[in-house]
């Protein structure tokens, strides 16, 4: 069977550099290429024999440790007299130098982590406005309507025949968003004394979801829901 | 105004919140102008809950103030909630993180230069946890996007702020020639 082992011990080629360096305690300043670099390509090829999946880059270290080996071979080039020929290594033992930093620098942050993670503050309570963000569907629609209804019934005995139309809850809902992003669902119904007129506003509601004008959203599911106007811009587009 | 009442307003205020408080922002709700009166009281009721042996404590972290649990007493914290594992950022992601916080603001070229791997993984997983943001985007060709840590990296690591971290020269590399 064909399966890759994703290689978690070397996080890339740098870090795999530098546990040889570490390993055969050499100086990164003066490392012996030719078996820093046999080494290397030891690893690579153990790497492939256990099918580890390696990423890409540990190919392009291995092509610039033998290119810099290739280099120490070459006599110097003919430079001015007085100037020292440059070290081909010295880029990559800048590079190695760099990358322990922040690896050090990793390692004061882990601490830090432990410490921190046995630390607990308060956690939030009132969720915030950004926390509503599930698209309420039309089923919590209905709950929640429900739920107001039952509540009604408690306070609701007369009928009255009146004549209610939907434009004007729709209105009226409107109106009650005006300088508001937002208001709960129930104080859309907060007020209304008859089953009648609750079962209009739920309409106009409904109607302004679909025409996109207000939106019904959640912090979590079944959670309290929360009527935003969409903005004036997008409305006007429609 | 009395300097004990200053301290209890300011307590109730840390107690209720559930992120770190600037004194900036106390100074706002409290409608004190003088900053430096406020941050007495408040490094003297941090000292009291330290004289205290109180199990809570008053953190100054991510440029604020927070009442916080004791380090000690974090397994019954725990126990009360069963279902928060705690979680422990990766070896990459710690990497990338102290680059970002040393370099800052920096593209993501120049961290995986750093690095010698690819880091968009990882970028996208510290975005999501709130610990980096996009801070811009340099004047380079493609307008490559720039990192930054937040207020959430300080207080995820219990910062008062970046100096808090040693700077580079400080760090002693352990192999060096």
């Amino acid at each position: 069977m064909d399966y890759k082992v994703k290689l978690e011990v070397f996080e890339g080629p740098l870090d795999l550099l530098l546990h040889l360096i570490k390993k055969n305690e050499l100086d990164i300043f003066n490392i012996p290429i030719a078996e820093i670099t046999s080494d290397y390509l030891n690893y690579i090829k153990l790497f492939r024999r256990l099918n580890l999946d390696f990423a890409g880059e540990f190919l392009v270290a291995a092509s610039t440790l033998i290119h810099i080996k290739s280099r120490m071979l070459l006599p110097p080039t003919e430079t001015v007299e007085e100037e020292e020929p440059e070290d081909p290594r010295a880029e990559l033992a800048a590079r190695l130098m760099e990358y322990q930093k922040f690896k050090e620098a990793a390692d004061i942050l882990r601490e830090r982590e432990a410490i921190q993670s046995t630390i607990y503050g308060r956690l939030p309570i009132i969720p915030g406005d950004e926390d509503y963000t599930i698209e309420a569907t039309l089923f919590d629609l209905l709950d929640a309507f429900q739920r107001v209804v039952v509540q009604a019934e408690e306070e609701v005995r007369e009928i009255i025949q009146e004549d209610i139309r939907i434009e004007d809850r729709i209105r009226e809902v409107l109106s009650l968003l005006e300088n508001r992003r937002f208001i709960n669902f129930e104080t859309i119904f907060s007020g209304q004394t008859t089953k009648r007129l609750l079962i209009v506003t739920f309409l106009a509601l409904l109607e302004l979801i679909r025409l996109r004008m207000v939106f019904a959203r959640q912090a979590r599911p079944f959670g309290a829901i929360r009527i935003y106007r969409t903005k004036q811009e997008l409305v006007a587009q429609t | 105004m009395e300097k004990g009442k200053l301290k209890n307003i300011i307590e109730c205020l840390l107690f209720f919140s559930d992120k770190p408080l600037g004194i900036d922002k106390l100074a706002e709700i409290i409608e004190i102008e003088n900053c430096d009166e406020i941050r007495e009281a408040v490094e003297d009721l941090k000292k009291e809950y330290e004289l205290r042996n109180s199990g809570l404590q008053v953190l100054n972290i991510a440029q604020g103030y927070q009442f916080c649990t004791r380090s000690e007493f974090s397994n019954w914290v725990r126990k009360l909630y069963k279902s928060q594992t705690t979680f422990h950022l990766s070896p990459p992601a710690l990497e990338t993180l102290s680059i970002i916080a040393y370099k800052q603001p920096v593209t993501r070229a120049e961290i995986e230069k750093i690095r010698g791997v690819d880091t968009s993984y990882v970028l996208r997983t510290l975005l999501q946890k709130k610990l980096i943001r996009i801070s811009g985007r340099k004047k380079l060709p493609g307008r490559p996007i720039l990192y930054g840590t937040t207020q959430e990296f300080l207080r995820y690591f219990g910062l008062r702020d970046l100096s808090e971290i040693p700077s580079l020269e400080e760090i002693k590399p352990p192999v060096s020639g």
